[in-house]
């Protein structure tokens, strides 16, 4: 990166280190952190929403999309992450790609699994393999962003069933009495007033989620656990730095930012368990009015 | 903005219907070398690169480079997320069944084991190999007890730590570690594995097969290749 690090096996002692630090892997280190940060920010709101639809279907009069929303929580939730993980990801790459074939290449004579291989036409491999690495790796993370969706999705459904439940039902008659129709009752009773109760297994939750993100790595996507692996791995002198078994160091460093990243999350979370308790029928919610 | 989407979409699919087959993805490790490892600068380096950009070159093919995890990269290559495994694989009859091989690139290199002292028992102690290798089914015939690591560079670190008695690894792997490290040694003789290695392909891919083996037909019959493993593999003669 800078110029005098040309020749790293002249430098000494910091020059060195601040060479080693800066070069081009580490870089896409630091970078890494980014795609973790990405992903946790795509990855809260979109599993809020499908925990949001999961726990609205399951609440739902008609017996069918009941069936469905506990269908959904109850057996993602009963699958270990790794399984989900690593099953889903392959089947939902393979199920795109066949529909993909069978939309695009209808003439292709040739079975779709040969023993253990699994053939689709070239222009219905998703991505095409002629686009760049970057697009395969968009991919990759979309579809890991859309799995852990689907898998938090699934937790957060439950805590908002539970918190719908726990609204007190006075509060809803109150709403009928007034003349409210279901559906006004359920956006301006109901949901405003669930959040107090979901918070703290919401919290619970992106607490978990920010702890998976290292399942990345299983996904193919390369995260902070895959460089830091591969760069606290030793070097020999095939490296421009060469240096012994670091994997320590750079694992001592994950730890204290996911130790600094939860603080910062477990702070951020009192605020807004203070901000919702205003004002709410509940013991948080009382002892605050007496407060003030 | 929907309109925009919808055109790009098109744009996407009817790109989708030109294509030819002409990009091959190299699937590698990236952790092995002089094999392949991932350079300073965050590239696919080392012996495999040099030799595969160079048969792209030969073939007419535009290659990309694609890194994979060694315990799971026979099963994305079959279900198609790259084409080809070029990543210091061994020819074995096992592996030959699930997907298919050129001929060899390389010579059977021999395995030797790794320790911290002379006197240590081989086939009796504790022995750490990279999993679905075959040194670690080797280990395994042995009677030694395996300790089984996801990449190269954590059986170097067991047997540094001491959590195994020796490391069993291709000796031009081991052998540069072993002489950087004063602790580290290299013990008994070499044991011979496999049947050289060659460049992994689906057993449906019989075309690109073909183009590859003709490729590492050129490179040998002019001597480039020789070239290639004399430059990398340092104190070795090339065979071909």
């Amino acid at each position: 990166m800078f110029a005098h690090c040309a020749d790293p096996s002249t430098l000494e002692g910091f020059a060195w280190l601040a060479c080693y630090l800066t070069n081009g892997k580490h870089m896409l280190f630091y970078g890494s952190f980014g795609t973790v940060l990405l992903l946790l920010a795509i990855t809260a709101p979109v599993s809020l929403a499908f925990g949001f639809a999961g726990a609205v279907a399951s609440r739902s009069h008609i017996p069918p999309v009941a069936w469905i929303g506990k269908l959904y929580t109850s057996i993602v939730r009963g699958v270990p992450d790794i399984v989900f993980f690593l099953f889903f990801v392959i089947a939902l790459d393979q199920g795109i790609e066949w529909l993909r074939h069978q939309a695009i290449c209808p003439d292709w004579t040739e079975p779709v699994r040969q023993g253990n291989d699994f053939v689709v036409c070239p222009e219905a491999k998703m991505p095409l393999s002629t686009a760049p690495q970057s697009i395969h790796e968009i991919y990759n993370f979309t579809l890991a962003v859309f799995t852990f969706a689907i898998v938090f999705g699934a937790f957060a459904a439950n805590v908002l069933y539970g918190a719908m439940n726990a609204v007190p039902r006075p509060q809803l008659e109150t709403a009928h009495a007034y003349g409210m129709n279901d559906r006004q009752t359920f956006w301006r009773i109901l949901v405003p007033q669930m959040w107090v109760y979901a918070l703290p297994g919401l919290g619970n939750l992106w607490m978990i989620l920010i702890k998976a993100t290292p399942l990345l790595f299983l996904l193919g996507v390369q995260d902070i656990v895959y460089w830091a692996r591969e760069l606290g791995g030793s070097k020999t002198a095939i490296y421009a730095y060469p240096h012994p078994d670091w994997r320590l160091y750079y694992f001592l460093f994950l730890l204290v930012f996911y130790l600094a990243f939860t603080r910062v999350s477990e702070v951020v979370l009192e605020r807004i368990t203070r901000k919702l308790s205003h004002g709410q029928a509940t013991a948080a919610g009382e002892a605050m009015r007496r407060e003030a | 903005m929907n309109k925009l989407i919808l055109s790009t979409a098109a744009l996407a699919l009817s790109a989708g219907f030109a294509v030819a087959q002409d990009v091959v993805r190299m699937g590698t490790e990236g952790a092995y070398p002089p094999y392949n490892f991932i350079n300073d600068n965050g590239e696919v380096d080392g012996f495999e690169r040099e030799l595969g950009d160079e048969l792209c070159t030969r073939a007419e093919l535009t290659c990309e480079w694609v890194t994979n995890d060694w315990d799971s990269i026979i099963p994305n290559l079959t279900s198609g997320n790259y084409d080809t495994i070029i990543a210091g694989m061994s020819i074995t009859e096992e592996r030959d069944e699930v997907i298919d091989f050129t001929e060899a690139y390389f010579p059977p290199d021999p395995s030797v084991y790794v320790a911290m002292a002379e006197d240590v028992d081989v086939a009796g102690g504790v022995v750490a190999a990279q999993t679905g290798t075959i040194q670690a089914s080797h280990v395994a015939s042995t009677g030694a007890t395996l300790v089984e690591f996801a990449t190269p560079d954590e059986t170097v670190a067991a047997v540094r730590n001491g959590e195994v008695d020796a490391v069993l690894a291709d000796k031009a792997f081991l052998e540069p570690i072993a002489n950087e490290d004063a602790d580290l040694m290299i013990i008994g003789d070499d044991v011979m594995l496999g049947s050289g290695i060659g460049i992994g392909l689906r057993e449906s891919d019989a075309e690109l097969k073909a183009t590859f083996d003709t490729a590492i037909q050129s490179m040998k019959a002019d001597g480039s290749l020789n070239t290639l493993i004399e430059k990398w593999f340092e104190g070795m003669t090339g065979p071909y």
